[in-house]
């Protein structure tokens, strides 16, 4: 259950100031770091970087990684791509969700931008959250094909409109931007699937190939693990591949209704 | 040095790295009732092989005609005749069988009308032994890669797999020659682990990060070859490094072959198609090597675009927008994002970008990792496997084709499999390790979280990736490798020097990035070493001044092996194998290589 108010030992308190070199051009920007560690038993704390971002690409990934070559080695992050295929350098910036590595700190509404680890996640060192119970839920909706027909010498079939109903769901990169940014999944996280798992739920309903859309829907009829789903939108809001889940879970809903009437 | 404590495991098998070959090793593993493990730095779904885009080659014939044979005469012209024939018989025999079972497990490939799998163009991929281009490449959309890895994660988790993520390897523990097992460091908690197998799989990937600008991840820094290198074993034909053509011109980011597979074309500043002259027949569907060399010669002899026409044009602006929206959805939302381009309107700007490394762990078929032992060029190195692009086995010897990668993790991550199957009992007792075995794994771990020199690891990763970039590119001089050569010297000498801030355990990131920088230089060592020593141009290896390939003198494989307390490296060589597997197909002789 969700806590009102971070517990004592998670509240930040002070950070350090690093201060751009002298010399620095006009483009500097102050990027305030949430900052962990836990070798060292004291409470988190905002840092502080003025970063001259005429010395860095485009993207907030690029200051980043700007700041630990040049600033401060010890800045803990993930990232593998660089690209926003793989789904490693999802953190909160700015207020909002995002991916670090496709997200231009020109975006950014103004030129002081806050950097936070994905929002109501159990906090590992700096901007890495953990992320096992996201990856179990992904699990618990086995996501995988399943079929009871012999499978064929060659392919299944599956007509372009069929596969066409795939579009939107099978590129999720699972970064948990869309459910670390769910009042309902900060609120139940332990009970209700939130917007990621429900999405490739969805994506394995709906695949013409799959013979097992009963037992799957069975398994989603729960008052927590879909229909804490409030149409909030916030998913949609931030998903950074641009998809929907809100709309996977009406769809959802919809087909556990129909199947009813 | 402080003290350290080993948590130990005992399995058969474990697998190291979880993208596309380390995921389907560990599943045929677990699968034939072996204890298997699979340990990766990343969550799997994070491994590079989810940047793959345009596809996967299988002579499935969706589109046409098509028969396994074009596909192995195509592979076998592709490397320049440096890949052996008989791990190519088996890639390209099995390519169908392992594209059907991926089918089979869920992967969303896109669909012709007829409900079959959809196949593109890919560059040398061709019909009949070289006559036109053909549709090989088997595609979901340009995300071939993310649904295949994200597939198989389902696949595995639907297999019980054992994961240990964010896990990071530190070395092979060897015991005379034998493989029993492999140490790492558990990134969220800060624990030491000992992983004791009768089999260890490297799946470790690429060294694409020894490069400035590459399409690699950041995490592409080849932490299995360095551990091989590390054991005393070789690396083969590490001279071998593929530049993607269409790399964006800034970022490095990719754009897929498949873009000219689907009818992009390249132009240069005079608005020329100048692949017509290159490849008169293939044109833009050359092969990789021969399309950046091509891109090279035509910026040189000024005729690239841009402000300091320095880069060339990618052409997409032709093609019907449905088409754009419907097979080439990521990298027209890349290009967005990269270039600022709407490839609907404007041509995309590209460069050669490093993106693929051919050299890798030697083994035969059966993935089993091999090294030359006296006049024995064959020698099983026992407990030990390699696969992916961590491998040289070699199908791709030279020069990789397009969509050749991933067919390869997943027929040789099976093959892996199927011999471990074949060779281990499942829970025989394995000899006890002693701490002598571990102790170097410790020291070296200890060293480096404790340096305290005055070289960060960012200046000397830059350092290493400046070298590589300048001296060993697209095109190659006895001059530019000679100066490689000694500027490498210097940078493996600096790893005396190294300077990391964080000292913790949890998640020191610091600490990570100096072990893979330690894994990238011995390997950025033997490449131009191996560069240098051969004096011949074949497939991605263009030395301007022997400009004509050498089958006399370099029908070889290099095996180079790097002593990591002088950085000094021994050259070997191994005969490529000039016979096949069945008689099914006979040796395919050397010719002039022309598209």
């Amino acid at each position: 259950m969700v806590q009102l108010t971070l517990p004592k030992n998670s509240v930040p308190k002070g950070g350090k100031h690093y201060p751009a070199p002298a010399g620095s051009s006009g483009k500097t920007k102050t990027f305030k770091v949430y900052r962990y560690d836990p070798d060292k038993g004291v409470n988190p704390s905002w840092d502080t970087y003025d970063v001259d971002t005429s010395l860095c690409g485009p993207m907030v990934l690029d200051v980043l990684i700007y700041i630990k070559t040049h600033m401060d080695p010890t800045l803990t992050f993930r990232r593998s791509c660089r690209e926003g295929i793989c789904g490693s350098c999802a953190m909160n910036i700015a207020g909002r969700n995002t991916l670090a590595c496709i997200h231009g700190h020109d975006d950014c509404p103004s030129d002081k931008i806050m950097i936070s680890p994905l929002p109501h996640m159990p906090v590992v060192k700096d901007l890495v959250p953990d992320l096992t119970l996201f990856y179990a839920q992904y699990a618990s909706v086995e996501p995988w094909l399943k079929t009871e027909t012999p499978e064929p010498q060659k392919e299944w079939k599956q007509s372009p409109e069929d596969r066409a109903k795939l579009d939107g769901l099978y590129e999720c990169i699972l970064c948990a931007c869309c459910s670390t940014s769910c009042p309902s999944y900060w609120w139940n996280q332990e009970k209700y699937l939130g917007p990621a798992a429900l999405l490739h739920a969805y994506r394995w309903i709906i695949d013409s190939r799959d013979e097992d859309t009963g037992a799957r829907l069975d398994d989603l009829e729960d008052p927590f693990k879909l229909y804490r789903c409030h149409t909030i939108m916030n998913c949609a809001q931030v998903c950074p591949k641009g998809l929907n889940p809100a709309q996977a879970i009406a769809e959802i809903k919809k087909i556990l209704v129909e199947r009813v009437v | 040095m402080a003290t350290y404590e080993f948590i130990d495991h005992k399995f058969d098998v474990v697998v190291v790295g979880a993208g596309g070959s380390g995921l389907r090793a560990a599943l045929g593993c677990a699968q034939a009732g072996l204890k298997t493990a699979c340990i990766s730095k990343v969550f799997p779904t994070r491994s590079h092989t989810v940047a793959a885009q345009g596809g996967i080659s299988a002579s499935l014939g969706n589109m046409g005609e098509d028969d396994w044979r074009w596909h192995m005469y195509d592979t076998v012209k592709g490397s320049d005749w440096l890949g052996d024939q008989d791990a190519i018989e088996y890639l390209c025999r099995n390519a169908p069988a392992a594209v059907y079972e991926l089918e089979h497990w869920g992967v969303p490939f896109s669909r012709t009308e007829d409900g079959k799998i959809y196949q593109r163009a890919f560059g040398g991929m061709t019909k009949n032994y070289g006559e036109a281009p053909i549709q090989r490449t088997c595609a979901a959309a340009d995300r071939t890669g993310h649904a295949m890895l994200h597939t198989m994660y389902g696949q595995s988790l639907a297999n019980a797999t054992e994961f240990f993520i964010e896990y990071f390897a530190l070395d092979l523990i060897m015991d005379e020659g034998v493989c029993r097992g492999v140490t790492a460091w558990k990134l969220d908690d800060g624990t030491l682990h000992r992983f004791q197998a009768q089999m260890v799989i490297l799946a470790t990937g690429g060294y694409g990060r020894a490069y400035f600008s590459a399409t690699s991840a950041h995490t592409c820094t080849g932490d299995g070859g360095g551990m091989a290198l590390r054991a005393g074993l070789p690396l083969q034909d590490m001279e071998f490094v593929q530049f993607h053509p269409t790399g964006i011109y800034g970022s490095g980011c990719l754009i897929t072959e498949g873009a000219r597979g689907e009818g992009g074309y390249l132009t240069n500043s005079e608005g020329e198609r100048f692949m017509e002259r290159y490849a008169p027949t293939v044109k833009d569907l050359a092969p990789r090597d021969m399309v950046s060399r091509a891109m090279t010669m035509e910026i040189r002899e000024g005729r690239g675009v841009g402000l300091k026409k320095d880069h060339i044009f990618l052409h997409l602006d032709h093609l019907d927008p449905k088409i754009l929206h419907q097979r080439l959805p990521g990298i027209s939302e890349s290009a967005k994002i990269f270039a600022g381009v709407d490839v609907t309107k404007q041509p995309i700007p590209v460069i050669p970008t490093v993106h693929y490394n051919m050299g890798g762990i030697p083994t035969n078929f059966y993935s089993e990792v091999v090294t030359k032992a006296g006049k024995n060029p064959d020698q099983v190195v026992p407990g030990l496997m390699s696969v992916g692009e961590a491998a040289c086995v070699s199908v791709h010897g030279a020069n990789r084709l397009g969509s050749n990668s991933l067919i390869d993790l997943v027929v040789f991550g099976r093959s892996a499999a199927l011999r471990a199957a074949d060779i281990l009992k499942a829970g025989a007792t394995q000899p006890e390790l002693k701490h002598a075995m571990t102790d170097g794994h410790l020291a070296r771990l200890d060293r480096f979280r404790h340096a305290d020199g005055g070289t960060p690891t960012a200046d000397l990763r830059l350092e290493m990736q400046m070298v590589m970039q300048e001296d060993a590119a697209v095109y190659r001089t006895s001059k530019d490798l000679a100066s490689g050569v000694k500027r490498m010297e210097v940078v493996n000498a600096k790893r005396a020097d190294l300077k990391v801030s964080d000292r913790s355990m949890i998640w020191n990131s610091d600490l990570m990035e100096t072990l893979e920088l330690d894994n990238l230089i011995g390997q950025a060592v033997v490449t131009v070493v191996g560069a240098a020593n051969r004096t011949e141009s074949r497939g991605a290896h263009a030395h301007e001044d022997f400009p004509d390939r050498d089958d006399a003198k370099w029908m070889a494989h290099t095996l180079t092996w790097f002593d990591d307390a002088t950085g000094k490296v021994k050259i070997d060589d191994r005969p490529v194998h000039n016979f096949t597997l069945s008689k099914d197909i006979d040796y395919i002789p050397p010719k002039s290589r022309v598209y």
